[in-house]
């Protein structure tokens, strides 16, 4: 085969690759994803056994233990209704009341039960200035 | 002082657009005096904005809270160590770090520089200099670090209890310096494109910056890792927090761009290729500071001010516009010299290399990113997880260190079969053997084990060229192998570090596979002299623990661990309670246990497993005395107060409910660290500069052929 064609014939392989590559990634990104919602957004229309990612505050003074699992609630970072999490698996350190949070949860009834070891905690670690006023 | 630091950083900003106007117009009316002014300002840069650094450190030192900054981000309390490091805990103080550590690395390659790349150097100053006229701009109308404070408050809120470790004085600041150092490789990147001087020459003079920049990255990502695994609680070293990605991104091209470098360095080739990665490397860097500051994405870390977005996307369209403009505009020029002369050649392994690093980064950039991706598309905001990362991420690292150990034992241009065979033997035997071992041994995970074998493979070829070096020297010079190791170390730095930093990878690798795909986790709630099973080991709660240290609760666990009957380990993991400072409604006893919680783990750490266990103590039961406490003690001397706090925590130690522990016991987690030192080593190995006499005969190589881009400078690396 000529060089010049061989390079051709290269480049077509290789930018078919790269195409079902990133057709791939754009279809299992959109097909494997949890959709983010607010708490007053899940009250009102969330399907029992669908998964969401829920980011909300902690509701002060709402954290209970209950053998393993941790109870709480958690509402919109603006207010309004707070729903009720059920949560197994890793705390982290920096959750506590006020807290942004983000964890991935199921309806069962008339809780929301929490993915294991899905719960995050923004770290009011850097440049937490305006978030501290906040709270 | 306030008023000193400020007017530093308005000087700053002066010098700097000066610096950008009289680089530029020396360089378009090739007036040499103009070149020269533009490089001083560089140095005048990096000395008013060392004394501004200096005046807000002297600030947190001496708690000096007429600063707004020091009063919200340290306090009197703070250890002395930490209130250095609170400098960049805060907006305004990372920011300022920002520009400072790019203000001393821009001065140090323009001295360098200063007689070579002259055609090159002065755009090149003036892309440093417009970063930091950026940086210092944005330092003084939005995010003042000499903010005065109104009125002066006796106390400081402090740092905040998550950042007192450790890795809180070196990991910011390695970030910062990889991120800062990645500019400098771009600015003359976007000198060289300018110019039209597209050899290798701007490659060359870069070189060893962009292989600080990513030293120092790398080890900015490790010890985040590292203090993750350590400190917050939740046993893990990588979450795909977008954060982190952000670090990450920059530190993938980069080491894309190391490898192509030596391509171009050699052959004239991938010149496209290599501008382009080194300008997206640029661009990453910033948009990993721009994440950090903006709040568009959420993040386990928090973003308090998000004003700084605006001008952070303008300055990422103005990279990005640019570079893609430049490059276009320059592809006649950006032809390589030669083709690829085979699949079978240490170019194609390298390319190959390049591919893959760049598909992790596109992985990462659009997993980061979904979020906005899918809100854009769907009218839905989405996020993947870590299943979704670590499905393309799996793949893509094994192809990784399977290439890390074709790249060195591959010849340039075309391989033979018997060369072939010759070269990759005894790598492919050994990676045959241990799978033969593994899978007798009956280990069933494919992905862990063909890592495994992989690693395997990896450092037999690196010791194979280690091997085959020390033999060639000992042929000629009759050297002892030691002596013979350390002259072809020597004497080739780049490339024997690189085969180190190989070998690192693989270990590391190793490590995160098998303590990804062997892991065993549980939570258990435990009442003292029970016990919990864990990947093999009997933990059993003894007794609790507590402690009143300053300000700081601490209450624990004394844990036995057993295996096969035998004791093996005794780990006291903890809680610390700091005071709330951020919530007035509680009671001033009840603030000392409602406030930010970290934890201190029980790790047992060994070469084949790791035990890490953290506690969370049932503060439930001791409600009723703390709110008992609040209603009679709410006024009482600090005394007397103190002397409540600790008869609380007593109590805790006398009747100790229930506390839940999370025990992990993970295979090889060392092997991670041990991974990274050993990169970092090779890192220094490539960095240290080659002996006097082996750069005097590069210097004279580089004068003989000016303006000839492909002879290689091997021995100068």
């Amino acid at each position: 085969m000529d060089p010049h064609r061989k390079r051709q014939t290269r480049l077509v392989a290789a930018l078919t690759a790269a195409l079902l590559l990133a057709g791939a990634l754009i279809y299992t990104s959109f097909t494997a994803s949890t959709q983010a919602r607010e708490p007053s957004q899940l009250a009102r229309s969330a399907r029992a056994g669908q998964s969401y990612q829920l980011t909300g505050r902690v509701v002060p003074g709402s954290i209970h233990r209950l053998g393993a699992a941790l109870l709480f609630r958690v509402r919109d970072r603006r207010g309004g209704p707070s729903i009720p999490i059920r949560y197994t698996g890793a705390v982290p350190d920096p959750f506590r009341d006020g807290r942004e949070v983000i964890v991935d949860v199921r309806r069962e009834g008339g809780v929301f039960v929490g993915e294991r070891d899905s719960l995050v905690t923004k770290c009011p670690s850097k440049f937490s200035k305006a978030e501290s006023r906040q709270t | 002082m306030p008023a000193l630091g400020r007017a530093c950083l308005i000087l700053a900003v002066g010098i700097a657009l000066y610096g950008v106007v009289a680089s530029l117009y020396g360089a378009r009316a090739r007036r040499r005096e103009w070149v020269d002014s533009g490089r001083r300002s560089v140095y005048a840069l990096a000395g008013v904005l060392t004394v501004a650094f200096a005046v807000l450190e002297a600030a947190f030192l001496r708690s000096d809270f007429s600063f707004e900054v020091v009063a919200g981000h340290s306090s009197t309390t703070t250890p002395i160590a930490y209130r250095a490091a609170a400098l960049w805990s805060s907006q305004e103080g990372s920011l300022l770090l920002w520009v400072w550590l790019l203000a001393l690395w821009s001065s140090l390659i323009l001295f360098v520089t200063r007689r070579r790349a002259r055609e090159v150097a002065p755009y090149a100053t003036a892309v440093l200099l417009g970063l930091a006229a950026f940086f210092a701009g944005l330092a003084v109308l939005m995010a003042d670090p000499f903010a005065r404070s109104s009125p002066i408050p006796a106390d400081g809120v402090g740092l905040n209890p998550l950042l007192r470790h450790p890795s809180m004085m070196i990991h910011p600041p390695m970030l910062y310096s990889g991120y800062t150092l990645f500019t400098v490789p771009f600015a003359f990147a976007v000198g060289a494109l300018i110019t039209r001087r597209l050899d290798a020459e701007w490659i060359a003079v870069t070189r060893r910056f962009a292989l600080a920049a990513w030293f120092c990255l790398g080890v900015g990502i490790v010890l985040g890792a590292r203090w993750s695994y350590v400190e917050l609680g939740w046993g893990g070293y990588w979450g795909w927090d977008p954060v982190e990605n952000a670090s990450l991104m920059p530190w993938l091209t980069g080491t894309a761009f190391l490898h192509s470098a030596v391509i171009q360095e050699k052959r004239g080739m991938l010149k496209v290729w290599n501008v382009s990665l080194v300008l997206a490397t640029g661009i990453l860097a910033v948009l990993g500071t721009f994440l950090v500051r903006s709040g568009i994405l959420d993040s386990i870390h928090a973003f308090g001010a998000s004003t700084l977005g605006g001008p952070f996307l303008a300055l990422i369209a103005v990279m990005v516009g640019g570079s893609v403009a430049l490059v276009v505009s320059r592809r006649a020029q950006l032809r390589s010299e030669h083709r690829l002369d085979s699949l079978a050649s240490r170019e194609a392994a390298f390319l190959l290399n390049n591919l893959v690093l760049i598909g992790l980064c596109f992985v990462i950039l659009w997993g980061t990113f979904f979020p906005l991706i899918s809100e854009a598309v769907t009218g839905t905001k989405a996020a993947v997880g870590p299943p979704w990362f670590d499905r393309y991420i799996v793949p893509l690292a094994l192809m990784l260190v399977l290439l890390a150990g074709i790249g060195p034992v591959i010849a340039w241009r075309a391989t033979s079969a018997a060369n072939l065979a010759r070269s990759f033997g005894s790598p492919v035997g050994v990676a045959t053997g241990l799978l033969v071992v593994l899978v007798a041994a009956g280990v069933g995970r494919p992905a862990a084990l063909a890592m495994f074998c992989l690693g395997a493979f990896v450092a037999a070829a690196v010791a194979q060229e280690f091997w085959r070096g020390v033999g060639a020297r000992r042929a000629v010079s009759g050297e002892s192998p030691s002596v013979a190791l350390a002259a072809l170390v020597r004497r080739n730095r780049r490339r024997y570090g690189g085969y180190v930093v190989h070998l690192g990878i693989a270990v590391l690798f190793v490590g995160v596979a098998a303590s990804s795909a062997f892991q065993h986790a549980r939570d258990v709630r435990l009442s003292p002299g029970q016990s919990a099973r864990v990947g093999g080991y009997d933990v059993t709660y003894v007794r609790p623990t507590s402690r009143l240290v300053g300000e700081k609760i601490s209450l624990g666990a004394v844990l036995d661990v057993r295996r096969h009957g035998r004791h093996v380990a005794t780990l006291r993991p903890t809680r610390g309670y700091y005071p709330s400072l951020d919530q007035p409604g509680l009671g001033a006893i009840g603030r000392y246990f409602d406030g930010q919680a970290t934890s201190e783990v029980g790790l047992k750490a060994g070469p084949t497993q790791d035990l890490w266990t953290a506690v969370e103590p049932d503060l439930g039961p001791l409600q009723r005395f703390i709110a008992a406490a609040d209603r009679r003690f709410s006024n009482a001397s600090p005394d007397l107060q103190g002397f409540i706090i600790a008869a609380i925590v007593q109590r805790y130690q006398d009747a100790p409910p229930p506390a839940t522990f999370r025990l992990i016991a993970s295979p090889l987690v060392t092997w991670i660290w041990i991974g990274a030192l050993i990169v970092m080593a090779g890192g220094i190995i490539a960095l240290w500069p080659a002996p006097l006499s082996l750069r005097a005969r590069a210097r004279s190589a580089r004068a003989a052929a000016p303006a000839v881009s492909g002879e290689p400078e091997r021995a100068s690396a």
